[in-house]
């Protein structure tokens, strides 16, 4: 199997096969000797001419981040094959973008209602959660197209709450 | 004894106290509001019962509610855990008004202890150190430079009325003096309607530091130790540890000796705290007491060995303390760090949510108080505490080794929490030297991390990423792991599925 894999932003070739226990690996053209196994759940145990490295996965609504001892790493994985994922990857930068909760919580205010003209990083809802408000930014400059959860809506991680075009 | 105990609270402390009752063979009562059915103190108790929304004002506060199902499952002894109603001097009277015993002191001793000017009248009389400086309004600019010299500069200027900053001027010497009087006084009459200002010894890096009492109610007081709690953020504690590393034995006894007198001057019985204020040359002041267990109670239940949670429902019962001041001894070293649902990348913004992953640390000197679980969703309703990690050691170095170590074993996934900034503190030469301020954690995290853990396992995060991908997708079949279709870590599976579905 053949993936595109981004770090932090980086992006890197791996190729992988499984031979019955071991693994073939090559990362960016150079091979990799390693054993592996599934502790657990999202829980990795890698051994690399007997570096021992334990990774944990994590993933949200939105994204997946792996941690490789204390260091924490975005990490997006695609498989170059699948051209529907490059497309709407592709279409995601240009267009409209999706303001998306990140935590569940309550929407306390809107600050810039629809077809209101807003910059990057500029506050369009505020969320509550545990007490503390937080504001929600737009990722993008454009105009603010939807507002999907008015004042008082619950919210939950993953859930869209506006569209700037 | 008591054969049943009703907990009025929620999280790691509910669970706590459940545990303490099962060891005692108490039977346990849980309260839960709508959104703490699942919730760990509901699982772990004998019995629980429903009390309302998940606002506290109508569930975890509601006194008639908590009391009314006290009364059904007839527990005859109500735990109040800390937050919540622990403070809360009606529902104390409340409890005693029902024939219910409240675990912890009177309504008469937290209402003394409730108002800062009549604790203060009372510490007084029984020669408490105070900060020293006016406690009335000052009436002129010669008044409030007679009172500066003789207490010595800096000082600071406070609105009688005031809080928040508003009103409050550090005068660092007498030639500032007047014109930080006038601004003060403006400004307290702006903010507050009041122009009264009165005057205090400014003390400087100033070390919060505080002393565990235990009260029976047959006259008996005893000192177990401080606790220093100067690692704060917004006035929020983050870590503590005993001992502290600024008390000598003289100091502590010292500290103890008053702690005790403050209790008996509020006739005070059950565990309680006296906080201090100290500087760096050992001396203290009174700052207020706290008339509940604390959160950081376990570094004196490791430094002492005793159970604080067990003494305070035998004082209830109406025991005598089993031991006097002679028999405590302080051994060893304990620190504990309180793991909150924060985001330390997101300037600590609560971050509530479900834990995925649950990893949990254990071994040598290692204690855990959690109330939470792998698949358990951290409400967004209440404070963001999750559990404590407490280390315990020989001595600190020892203890500072053990929590890095277990904070390391440590994980929290599928929410953010402050595990990392633990890391920060620890492994900081400054917090290791134990040179500490309630200063100290602003001033860590203004500065730009300096050991930044190494950030060069980016490949094995890459290589891992594809064995995930591989793993999962040879375990797709058996079960749906919760694995939702729009997660982009599972890109590859999603293709594959579209071509099974063509």
């Amino acid at each position: 199997m053949t993936y595109e894999v981004s770090i932090d932003g980086k992006t890197h070739r791996l190729e992988l096969a499984r031979r019955d226990v071991a693994w073939e690996c090559k990362l960016d053209g150079r091979d990799i000797q390693l054993d592996a196994v599934l502790a657990r759940r999202d829980v990795l145990s890698i051994l690399i001419d007997g570096k021992a490295y334990e990774v944990k996965r994590e993933r949200t609504a939105t994204d997946m981040h792996l941690w490789v001892g204390p260091v924490r790493y975005a990490a997006e994985l695609r498989d170059p094959r699948s051209l529907r994922e490059r497309k709407s990857a592709g279409v995601d930068e240009q267009g409209a973008k999706k303001l998306i909760a990140l935590m569940p919580g309550k929407v306390v205010r809107v600050l810039a209602p629809e077809r209101t003209e807003v910059e990057a990083g500029q506050g369009i809802l505020v969320v509550e959660a545990m007490k503390m408000q937080n504001e929600m930014k737009s990722p993008k400059k454009g105009v603010v197209q939807k507002i999907l959860a008015a004042e008082g809506t619950a919210v939950n991680p993953g859930d869209v709450l506006a569209i700037v075009e | 004894m008591f054969k049943k105990i009703l907990i009025a609270n929620r999280g790691e402390i509910a669970v706590r106290v459940i545990r303490a009752c099962r060891e005692l063979g108490i039977a346990s009562v849980a309260v839960y509001s709508d959104v703490d059915r699942a919730s760990l103190h509901v699982r772990k108790a004998d019995e629980a019962y429903h009390i309302g929304p998940a606002a506290a004002a109508e569930s975890y506060l509601n006194i008639r509610k908590i009391l009314e199902v006290a009364k059904r499952s007839g527990a005859q002894a109500i735990h109040p855990g800390y937050g919540f109603l622990s403070e809360n001097a009606k529902f104390a009277q409340a409890c005693a008004d029902a024939g219910i015993k409240f675990i912890g002191p009177t309504a008469a001793s937290m209402e003394m202890m409730g108002s800062k000017t009549r604790a203060r009248q009372h510490m007084e009389i029984a020669e408490v150190p105070f900060v020293p400086g006016t406690s009335h309004g000052l009436q002129s600019v010669d008044e409030a430079e007679e009172v500066a010299t003789r207490i010595g500069y800096p000082v600071m200027l406070k609105a009688a009325a005031g809080g928040g900053g508003k009103g409050m001027r550090l005068v660092g010497s007498r030639e500032e003096l007047r014109s930080a009087l006038e601004s003060a006084r403006s400004e307290a009459q702006r903010s507050f309607g009041d122009n009264e200002v009165y005057i205090e010894k400014y003390i400087v890096n100033p070390r919060h530091i505080e002393m565990q009492i235990l009260a029976d109610e047959h006259g008996n007081t005893v000192w177990l130790g401080e606790r220093e709690c100067s690692i704060q953020r917004r006035h929020q504690k983050v870590l503590e540890e005993s001992p502290s590393p600024l008390v000598d034995p003289e100091m502590r006894r010292r500290m103890g000796e008053i702690a005790v007198r403050v209790a008996k001057a509020a006739n005070y019985c059950n565990a309680g705290t006296v906080e201090f204020l100290s500087d760096q040359e050992r001396n203290f002041y009174f700052l207020e007491m706290n008339t509940r267990l604390q959160v950081e109670h376990p570094v004196t239940e490791l430094i002492t060995g005793l159970d604080l949670v067990h003494l305070q429902i035998r004082i209830a019962a109406g025991e005598k303390l089993p031991f006097t001041q002679e028999d405590v001894q302080i051994r060893g070293h304990a620190m504990e760090c309180r793991i909150y649902a924060e985001d330390p990348d997101n300037n600590y913004f609560p971050s509530p949510g479900k834990i995925t992953l649950l990893l949990l640390p254990s071994g040598p000197g290692i204690r855990r108080d959690s109330g939470m679980y792998e698949g358990w969703t951290v409400p967004i309703d209440y404070d963001p505490l999750l559990a404590k990690l407490i280390g315990y050691g020989t001595d600190r170095k020892q203890t500072i080794g053990r929590l890095i170590r277990a904070l390391n074993e440590y994980f929290v996934g599928g929410i953010k929490t402050n595990i990392s900034l633990f890391r920060r503190i620890l492994n900081d030469p400054e917090f290791q030297s134990g040179r500490l301020d309630t200063g100290y954690l602003d001033r860590l995290l203004a500065k730009a991390p300096s050991a930044e853990p190494e950030r060069s396992d980016a490949g094995i995060a890459a290589i891992a990423a594809g064995l995930f991908a591989m793993l999962d997708s040879a375990a797709t079949s058996s079960n749906g792991t919760g694995v939702s279709q729009a997660t982009p870590a599972s890109g590859w599976k999603k293709a594959a599925r579209l071509e099974n579905l063509r």
